[in-house]
């Protein structure tokens, strides 16, 4: 297929369609409403499922509905919806249905604004719903990445049975760019769990409940070991311009994208710094952290928040020599390259002079 | 001889009951297995249980259960049906869990006409959690959040949901009925046969209200129970036909 103009939002639906998702339920929110919008206009032209659910609670158990039978299913939302979806990511995570959420991140707490932000973090990334569980988290940084990973995201959640977050923010969701898409996908894994109707084979059901402590405690090992899986063989990062970096930035989405800019800038002033993106935020990178940690002894994280992803890098490079600095901006505030190259600046003459 | 009431092919042999004794889940548990039975629907059945008492209602269901978060049963309902038509697909709902936490969830299911089946036990307390007050608990009714009997002033009033959802163009099918009595308990499995048979046609939403007894919560024997049921129930729940759409529906398809 050729290079086509898109925003990330009309992307991430049209990347769905084609790994297979035959089931989109959604509750319009901004920033994410071009998203739910482009489902409406091509869902049912390949026989798929569209529905503007009364909430963001029905939309999610809806896709556990259509999740129970096999279906290919998705829902997005941004942050108040996607804390009104946590019963049913819980419920996702204890039942092992497959199924991919977007949150296209704005300001909060509470309503708070529609700018992008990434102050959901911690809802992602440590389950977010009650009980003991994770949700897997893949954080893509341009249009190009929105449309891979989303495809990767179908592919996860089959593969593990566990719903999947493709988390992004509201400039994630309005920016355009270039994307090339892969063509669509025919060949779907099979299913032998679903709920299709006993037919002639004996009965089966999904329960939520477990009664018992012992067994619930098996069940809950059982989705640590899974995670385990995940975190030796999906683990997902990239490293930028780390080669001969004394200096690293940390950051992940939007603003591992300004962070590229300002790393660029700051180049070209002598500055040798360098960029560690987290592509998956759970798992989270840690062993690749750890092994930058060799080369680098000073980590700038920089968040458009007061400081999330802060904790897991520090959780990663707990008991190494080694000096970790924040710059966060939250609230909706997009800052600039320049910005953050003065920050760089900063933090690299006071540290390395 | 012949063996008139055979066990039904869709309801598990050898367990053993958690229900209490006199309580109507079993009964309409049975009316909804005879006629899958009957109706040739168990092979591609897929009934949502609710969190209430009816929770473990897969322990006795031998065709595809899944359980639902409290209240949002026609949700998944929807979300399934909607996936494959070719189930046909149950919602099996308690009063609080269909009137109460889950009231926009059972309003907009209805409302948008799903082609899918709800059984609704209305038993006027929360029975799973120890009898508390539910929407449909009567005036003056004692529960153990209303202790001094359910008041208007501070509880509001009797919730009528089925009524409601009665008045939509999307709800083909409502009936109210009660299991307090063997008349009732075949005007119940006639309501749930001609429900079953709404979703066969691909006529729209269907729900039956089942007055039901909860001799443990009420804190009475099983006869008393439905004697309240009779008495004092069915003055606030009148059972009757509540709307039925069918045959205009199959005008309308035709
Ligand atoms: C979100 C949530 N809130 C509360 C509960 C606790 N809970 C379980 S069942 C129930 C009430 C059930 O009452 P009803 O729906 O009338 O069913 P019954 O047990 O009477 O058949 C409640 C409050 C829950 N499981 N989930
Ligand atoms: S508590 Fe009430 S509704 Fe629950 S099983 Fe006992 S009698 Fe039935
Ligand atoms: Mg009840």
């Amino acid at each position: 297929m050729n290079k086509v103009f898109m925003s990330g939002n009309h992307c991430i639906a049209e990347a769905a369609i084609r790994a297979g998702c035959r089931c989109y339920f959604g509750y319009p929110i901004t920033p994410q409403n071009e998203l739910g919008e482009y489902m409406a206009a091509n869902m049912r032209k390949v026989g798929g499922v569209f529905l503007q659910s009364e909430s963001e609670t029905a939309a999610i158990n809806m896709v556990i509905g259509a999740a129970s039978t096999g279906m290919r299913v998705m829902t997005s939302s941004s942050s108040p919806g996607v804390s009104l979806k946590q019963e049913g990511l819980s419920f996702l995570a204890g039942f092992e249905f497959p199924a991919v959420i977007v949150n296209m991140m704005r300001g909060g707490p509470g309503l708070g604004n529609i700018a992008p932000a990434q102050g959901d973090y911690f809802q992602s990334t440590r389950g977010g719903g009650h009980g003991d569980y994770r949700t897997p988290v893949l954080a893509p940084a341009s249009v190009q990445e929105l449309a891979d990973l989303t495809v990767k995201a179908f592919a996860l959640a089959d593969a593990y049975r566990t719903p999947i977050l493709l988390l992004g923010d509201g400039m994630m969701g309005q920016m355009k760019e270039p994307v090339v898409f892969p063509e669509p996908i025919t060949d779907l894994p099979e299913k032998p769990w679903a709920l299709k109707g006993r037919g002639d084979g004996p009965s089966r059901y999904q329960a939520s409940l477990i009664l018992d402590g012992l067994e619930m405690e098996r069940h809950n090992w059982k989705l640590v070991r899974k995670y385990k899986e995940m975190a030796e063989k999906e683990t997902l990062c990239e490293l930028y311009m780390m080669d001969d970096a004394d200096f690293a930035v940390v950051a992940y989405g939007t603003t591992a994208r300004i962070a590229k800019g300002a790393i660029k800038r700051a180049r070209k002033d002598g500055l040798k710094v360098g960029l560690v993106r987290p592509i998956t935020l759970f798992p989270f990178p840690d062993k690749i952290l750890q092994k930058v940690a060799y080369q680098v002894k000073n980590f700038l994280v920089f968040e458009m928040s007061t400081g999330q992803m802060l904790e897991d890098v520090k959780l990663a490079l707990g008991g190494k020599q080694v000096e970790i600095a924040f710059h966060g901006r939250p609230g909706g505030v997009i800052p600039t390259p320049i910005e953050f190259s003065r920050v760089i600046h900063r933090y690299y003459r006071r540290i390395l002079k | 001889m012949e063996l008139l009431n055979k066990w039904p092919i869709y309801y598990k042999k050898d367990v053993i009951s958690h229900y209490c004794p006199g309580c109507g889940h079993g009964i309409v548990h049975r009316i909804v297995a005879e006629l899958l039975e009957e109706m040739d629907l168990g092979k591609q059945a897929y009934l949502v249980c609710p969190a209430g008492c009816a929770v473990l209602a897969y322990n006795y269901f031998d065709f595809d259960v899944i359980e639902s978060a409290h209240g949002r049963g026609t949700a998944i309902a929807t979300g399934a049906k909607r996936a494959n038509p070719k189930l046909f697909v149950i919602s099996y709902q308690g009063d609080g869990d269909l009137s109460a936490i889950g009231t926009a969830e059972t309003i907009h299911s209805a409302n948008r006409g799903e082609n899918i089946c709800v059984v609704f036990i209305n038993n006027a307390v929360y029975g799973m959690t120890g009898g508390q007050m539910a929407p449909t608990s009567l005036i003056g009714q004692s529960t153990m959040t209303s202790p001094a009997g359910r008041s208007p002033d501070v509880d509001g009033y009797p919730l009528h949901i089925t009524d409601i959802v009665a008045t939509f163009p999307g709800v083909t099918y409502a009936e109210r009925v009660s299991v307090s009595s063997p008349a009732g308990i075949k005007k119940t499995k006639n309501a749930i046969r001609n429900a079953f048979q709404t979703q066969v046609e691909g006529l729209g939403y269907s729900i039956v209200e089942v007055l039901s007894p909860c001799p443990t919560n009420w804190k009475m024997t099983p006869a008393k129970s439905c004697k309240w049921i009779d008495e004092e129930m069915v003055k606030e729940y009148k059972p009757g036909l509540l709307t039925d759409k069918r045959e205009e529906k199959r005008k309308e398809r035709a």
